[in-house]
């Protein structure tokens, strides 16, 4: 017989964990996958490029219907878990239904935060977070010609750069002295706003959201130090928190997010929790990478194997407008750490690494990214680079051709 | 269809370097340059050519060249009309004469002349200005030889042919780093060595490159060449192994030399005693000298350049006198000439110590010479030799100077005495090339611009007494004339005209082997009087020949002295008895090292022609030291750190060589850097001003100094397309670079200051791209100018200073890739590197390059298979859109 296995959330780290368990032990488990959105699962990280029409919705789905069958997986989609029983281990749909488990996975992701301040109610005041976000902008934006972006994070940019490309005249404003300020020094940040701007959005910083303002929709944005800045659609891209109210319930431990040990189980036996959702160590990650190892490394605990997840060495590795981004680790440099900087405004490229005992603790890289996993490598190792320290920063083939055979692996 | 396009003929023409003289074929390309290749018709070198020679075509530029004449106004140079800068000069001399008499001016000249040239300046100052105050950078290259040979032979002859060099059975090298300084004529008597198994002896206080092939290598004590040819000359009387019949027939003074040989030198022992060198090694010198017949002594400026360099030449020619082996095919002492008409200077007699033509200050010459001439006021008596000659100008009984084709500010002896003393002058002219050299920075007053070489036309002489034509291949640019033009000129202006008729250049040569053969009859070695009625066709066709040409004699073997005939009043060879050899100035606890100067193997003389070659300045860029080990220890001196050299005279920075090849106690230095090239290596200034009695040759070789250490935190190298000024503290040395110039630097100042400096070196539009690693004290930049590269400057710590070759590659290329534009600042070249292309998935670093591949080479046709081979797409799936753009674009490409 096989053990029924449901899986909460149809995102992203939810089919990364299916495709593992179905390769490494397909028919152990008797998977039930529960997904709220009313669509099969896609790729998040495409979003932008489907506002901006570069994608159709269809090509960022991830597996087919078929693929469904063929590997024996249950998919109810369109369908909101409202409550877990982890004694009878059952879990209650919205429908009224329930379904039984011996092991359950929370792969709920997170959702947008929404700020406390007047007007958010506004019928034009949309946030960015799945496909259902981008049918309301797409909507708004076939009747609006401005919009507002608040949030100069990723997904505010993200957001931003698909509304420019489809014509729309766009403004960013960010609660920061600079751009991805989780993401990228100042430099970079610098270098961003101007790769930005060159698109033709218009970016505010040090802007803190005071109100939406309208009369039946929305009309501006109004900041605390009293700009006032138009825009009939208004994108609310500001953070987001985890989706941990269903484990709440539960009595599961939640703080940032649903709390997980290494093997991504819960307090409770059986029960896990991967993806956006959940909080290792302290640490909610807001990325897919961590999300593919955590699926990984529950997938080989759920096979019987001793995987530990040790947490991610946080590395941003995207675009973002256009341009390639890339960072890991102290990418600002704290004290006592040594910095190397190459900077070619001519090619639009800027990186720097961070040093520490003759390690690479830190990087981050604008415009040519082609070496970050090398140093993101090279910062999880935890290598000497003093050998290479001259060439490090030209990329790993020139680096290593100057090193003894043995040592170049 | 296109014509054919029409390429002009090769022109003969000579090299304008050593004295080997060899044979270059120069063809124009039509823009301003030409392809050079060596002459196999030439007897010099048979189509041989050295890596100076071979390199003339990167020499031609025009960049640094001066175009016309100027004047100085108001203490600035402004450009001028040849009228105005030609009566400056007449009148200038003129009015110079008449307040202060003919001795208070004086002509400065060059082995870089033509004979021509030579020819009429001595003509103008010895017939009819009236002083003999005309000497010549030949003073500081082969006086000693011309002594010595005058002392010996009663003329200045050198006795043999290069064919000697093919034909001995032994081939001594004397202070000679002929594998560098000649070296066509090196590779000559390697082939001697590895055809006819000729043995190669090299008695150097250095081991040079030439002693690498040497079967014998004596590094010899500074100074003590004569002490190893006295104990030889001891060694052939003792052994019964002189050739007494021609002793008796053809020499005097055996006795005497002998005497004093044997004060010098006595025995093995002694010799090996006082020239340093291991008794074995003196004995088996001894040996293979008396027993090897065909033997031919070479010697250079180890033995020239010294306060005894006549007593050395001398001493030499002893033993060849001795042994009767002088003047025969294989036998012979040889004068190596460092320059391309030393010889035809000597010929012509433009030297304060000669007045015309292998003649002297005697009643009989001044009086033949006059005639022949025609001459209003004719010298009386020598001239001021070169060194006496800056002194005479420092002191003020010199007034008017004028120079041509050399740059003594650099290459005199205590040259900062003579760059001050040049801006005592009342008229300083400069005759030269170039627009700017340490000479015409002193304090010129005329700059008149003279034909370069490829557009001089004239006659050279080389070591072996052959004359070639120097053939123009060029046009003269904007306003330069050649200076037998320019000194006739003059000559005219100041009211001479009737005996400086000449238009063209074979006129001069007429008129010089004219007087060669002038009431001569056999009395002089030096006679081209076969050559006095060439047509101007037959001047223009002239073959490389040899001198003596005599009216009517065969033209058999051109050597002298085989039928023991010399031009000494008794007709016979006077053997010298040397003073007490050592050098001039003893050391000190001061200055406790010796200091030796010479050439190295890529420049030339202080590197007006030479530097302009990227080739050439790849070789050894900066100015330099060599250093025992045990001295460099002694002194903390690090291998290529740096020192500064010391000496009475002056001071010093350059790099330390050190090397197992470097005598104790003495260093050598180079001589060629200026304050044109290096910021602190004008070794002139450093050499001694002590010269040989006879032949007023300075010191070059064995000044006393001290060496220090001089640290430099800091060391890199700047690029740029024009000329960059850096701040005074800074050590510096230029050299050439393919469209640009290249800037090898030294500094204390910190890698953040260079930054400053750095934003605005190349022009405030440049966009600038920066490496900054401030904790290892490295800051690299690089400056763009519509995407090409205008500069750029590294800097880094001393001891991992930054090179510079794969940054000149791709200075000098005319496109710069990105990838090659990424990697421009690593300093390292990207070749054999992979380029992956701009990164499409970034979660696998895969690069657009790598996808193109893949696609093209068919391991993938669509985005699901890039995934499968490349793994690109298959995580985050970010770049699916890209992918699928690039499936697109590759498919595109292919129907087209």
């Amino acid at each position: 017989m096989s053990e029924p296995l449901v899986i909460i959330g149809n995102g992203m780290a939810t089919m990364r964990l299916v495709e593992e368990l179905s390769q490494r032990a397909l028919g152990r488990y008797a998977i039930a996958v529960i997904g709220e959105e009313p669509r099969l699962a896609y790729n998040r990280v495409l979003l932008s490029s489907v506002l901006a029409k570069e994608v159709s919705r269809g090509d960022v789905e991830l597996r087919s219907q078929a693929w469904y069958r063929a590997h024996g997986v249950s998919l109810i989609y369109g369908q909101r878990v409202t409550a877990i029983d982890a004694d009878t281990r059952r879990v209650k749909l919205a429908n009224g239904g329930t379904l039984p488990f011996n092991k359950l996975v929370l792969a709920t992701g997170s959702k947008p935060i929404r700020l406390n301040v007047p007007g958010m109610d506004l019928p034009g005041v949309l946030t960015f977070r799945d496909l259902g976000d981008v049918d309301s902008i797409e909507k708004a934006a076939l009747r609006n010609r401005k919009a507002v972006v608040i949030g100069g994070g990723l997904l505010g940019l993200e957001a931003a750069y698909g509304l420019a490309k489809v014509g729309l005249q766009v403004s960013v404003i960010h609660l920061m002295d600079r751009l991805m300020e989780r993401q990228l020094d100042a430099r970079g940040s610098a270098m961003l706003k101007a790769a930005v701007e060159a698109k033709g959005i218009a970016v505010y910083l040090n802007a803190e959201t005071a109100a939406i303002k309208g009369a039946q929709r929305a009309q501006s944005v109004v900041l605390k130090d009293g700009r006032e800045i138009g825009g009939d659609l208004v994108v609310v891209a500001a953070g987001i928190r985890a989706n941990a109210d269903l484990a709440q319930g539960a009595g599961l431990d939640v703080g940032r997010g649903i709390v997980v040990d290494d093997h991504m189980q819960t307090g409770k036996a059986n029960i896990y929790s991967i993806g956006e959702c959940a909080e290792h160590r302290g640490l909610c990650y807001g990325l897919v990478e961590p999300a593919y190892e955590q699926a990984r490394v529950l997938a080989l605990h759920l096979c019987g194997s001793d995987a530990r997840y040790d947490g991610s060495v946080l590395a941003t590795n995207l675009k973002v407008s256009g341009v390639s981004v890339f960072s890991a680790g102290d990418f600002i440099g704290a004290a006592g750490t040594e910095q190397i900087v190459l900077s070619d405004p001519g090619l639009g490229s800027y990186k720097k690494l961070v040093i520490a005992q003759g390690r690479l603790v830190g990087a981050v890289l604008f415009g040519d990214t082609a070496d970050g996993l090398w140093y993101l490598e090279l910062i999880r190792s935890g290598a000497s680079i003093d050998a290479i320290r001259g060439d490090l920063m030209f990329g790993r083939a020139l680096a290593e051709r100057a090193l003894p055979k043995d040592l170049a692996a | 269809m296109n014509a054919p396009a029409q390429h002009p003929p090769a022109v003969r023409t000579t090299c304008p370097y050593c004295g080997v003289g060899c044979g270059v074929l120069a063809k124009p390309d039509g823009r301003g340059g030409a392809i050079i290749a060596g002459d196999s018709d030439h007897p010099a070198n048979f189509g041989r050519l050295c890596s100076k020679g071979s390199a003339l075509g990167e020499t031609l530029g025009l960049g640094t060249r001066l175009l016309h004449p100027m004047l100085r106004d108001n203490g600035v140079m402004v450009r001028a009309s040849w009228d105005r800068a030609l009566d400056a000069v007449a009148g200038g001399f003129a009015k110079t004469i008449a307040q202060h008499g003919p001795d208070s001016v004086a002509f400065y000249l060059s082995g870089q002349l033509l004979t021509e040239d030579y020819y009429v300046a001595n003509k103008l100052m010895k017939g009819f200005i009236g002083t003999a105050n005309v000497d010549t950078n030949s003073r500081l290259c082969m006086a000693s030889s011309v002594a010595g040979h005058r002392r010996v032979f009663g003329a200045d002859t050198v006795p043999g042919t290069y064919a000697d060099l093919d034909s001995a059975d032994l081939i001594i090298l004397v202070g000679s780093n002929a594998a560098w300084c000649h070296p066509v004529l090196y590779q000559r008597m390697i082939a001697n060595k590895r055809e006819r198994g000729a043995r190669l002896i090299v008695i150097d206080p250095r081991r040079t490159a030439t002693a690498e092939e040497a079967d014998l290598f004596l590094p010899v004590a500074p100074g003590m060449d004569t002490a190893l040819f006295c104990g030889l000359l001891v060694h052939l009387a003792d052994t019964l192994a002189m050739d007494y019949a021609y002793i008796d027939a053809h020499t005097t003074g055996l006795p005497d030399a002998l005497a004093r040989a044997r004060e010098i030198a006595p025995d093995v022992m002694a010799t090996a005693a006082a020239t340093g060198l291991a008794p074995a090694d003196v004995a088996r010198f001894f040996a293979l000298f008396t027993a090897t017949e065909k033997t031919v002594t070479c010697f250079s400026q180890g033995v020239n350049q010294s306060a005894q360099g006549t007593d050395k030449v001398t001493s030499i020619v002893n033993c060849h006198l001795a042994t009767g082996r002088i003047g025969k095919p294989g036998r012979g002492p040889f004068s190596l000439t460092g320059q391309p008409n030393a010889m035809g200077g000597r010929e012509v007699g433009g030297l304060a110590n000669q007045l015309a033509a292998h003649m002297n200050f005697t009643s009989g010459d001044i009086d033949r010479v006059g005639r022949f001439w025609n001459a209003s006021r004719m010298a009386q008596r020598e001239g001021l030799k070169a060194v006496q000659m800056f002194d005479a100008i420092s002191g003020g009984e010199i007034k008017a100077l004028w120079v041509m084709a050399t740059n003594p500010a650099v290459s005199l002896p205590n040259a900062g005495f003579v760059r001050e003393a040049l801006g005592q002058l009342d008229l300083l002219v400069i005759s030269d090339n170039v627009a700017s050299n340490d000479t015409i920075t002193a304090n010129a007053h005329v700059l008149l611009s003279a034909a370069a070489w490829g557009e001089k036309d004239g006659t050279v002489t080389n070591s072996e007494r052959r004359i070639s034509r120097q053939r123009p291949f060029l046009a003269m640019p904007g306003e330069a004339k050649p200076d037998w033009w320019i000194v006739t000129q003059v000559a005219r202006r100041m009211g001479f005209a009737e005996a400086f008729g000449f238009n063209q250049p074979a006129d001069v040569f007429r008129e010089h082997a004219e007087l060669s053969a002038f009431e001569n009859n056999g009395t002089r070695d030096f006679d081209i009087g076969a050559l006095a009625t060439l047509s101007g066709d037959e001047f223009n066709a002239l073959d490389p020949m040899q001198w003596p040409a005599r009216v009517g004699a065969p033209k058999a073997d051109t050597r002298f002295f085989a039928d023991g005939k010399f031009y000494t009043p008794d007709g016979k060879a006077k053997m010298i008895a040397p003073a007490m050899p050592k050098p001039h100035a003893a050391v000190s606890d001061e200055f406790p090292l010796r200091l030796n100067t010479g050439r190295i193997r890529d420049q030339w003389h202080t590197m007006t022609r030479t530097g302009l070659s990227p080739r050439l300045g790849a070789h050894l860029p900066e100015p330099f030291v060599e250093v025992h080990p045990d001295d460099a220890q002694g002194a903390g001196l690090r291998h290529h750190g740096f020192a500064r050299v010391a000496t009475p005279y002056g001071a010093c920075v350059l790099k330390v060589v050190v090397s197992e090849g470097q005598l104790r106690g003495s260093l050598f230095a180079p001589i060629h850097w200026s304050g044109e090239t290096a910021s602190s290596g004008r070794i002139g200034e450093l050499v001694g001003p002590g010269t040989d009695p006879f032949s007023g040759q300075p010191e070059a070789k064995a000044t006393p100094a001290s060496i220090t250490v001089v640290e430099f935190n800091f060391r890199g190298f700047a690029l740029s397309r024009g000329r960059l000024a850096l701040p005074a503290q800074t050590w510096w040395a230029r050299a050439a670079i393919k469209a640009g110039e290249g800037l090898l630097l030294a500094t204390n100042d910190a890698p953040s200051l260079w930054r400053e400096r750095a934003a605005v070196l190349f022009g405030s539009d440049a966009e600038i791209a920066e490496y900054i690693d401030e904790p290892r004290g490295s800051y690299r930049m690089a400056a763009f100018v519509e995407g090409r590269l205008a500069g750029c400057l590294f800097i880094g710590p001393a001891e991992a200073a930054p090179q510079w070759d794969a940054v000149k590659l791709l200075f000098e290329a005319e496109h710069m890739g990105a990838a090659q534009r990424r990697a421009v600042l690593s300093g390292k070249s990207t070749d054999g590197l992979a380029d992956p292309g701009p990164v499409i998935c970034a979660c696998f670093g895969i690069g657009l390059n790598v996808i193109r591949t893949a696609l093209a080479d068919g391991v993938a046709g669509n985005v699901e298979e890039i995934g499968k081979s490349l793994r690109a797409g298959t995580n985050c799936g970010s770049c699916l859109p890209e992918l699928k753009r690039i499936v697109a674009d590759g498919r595109i490409a292919q129907t087209v």
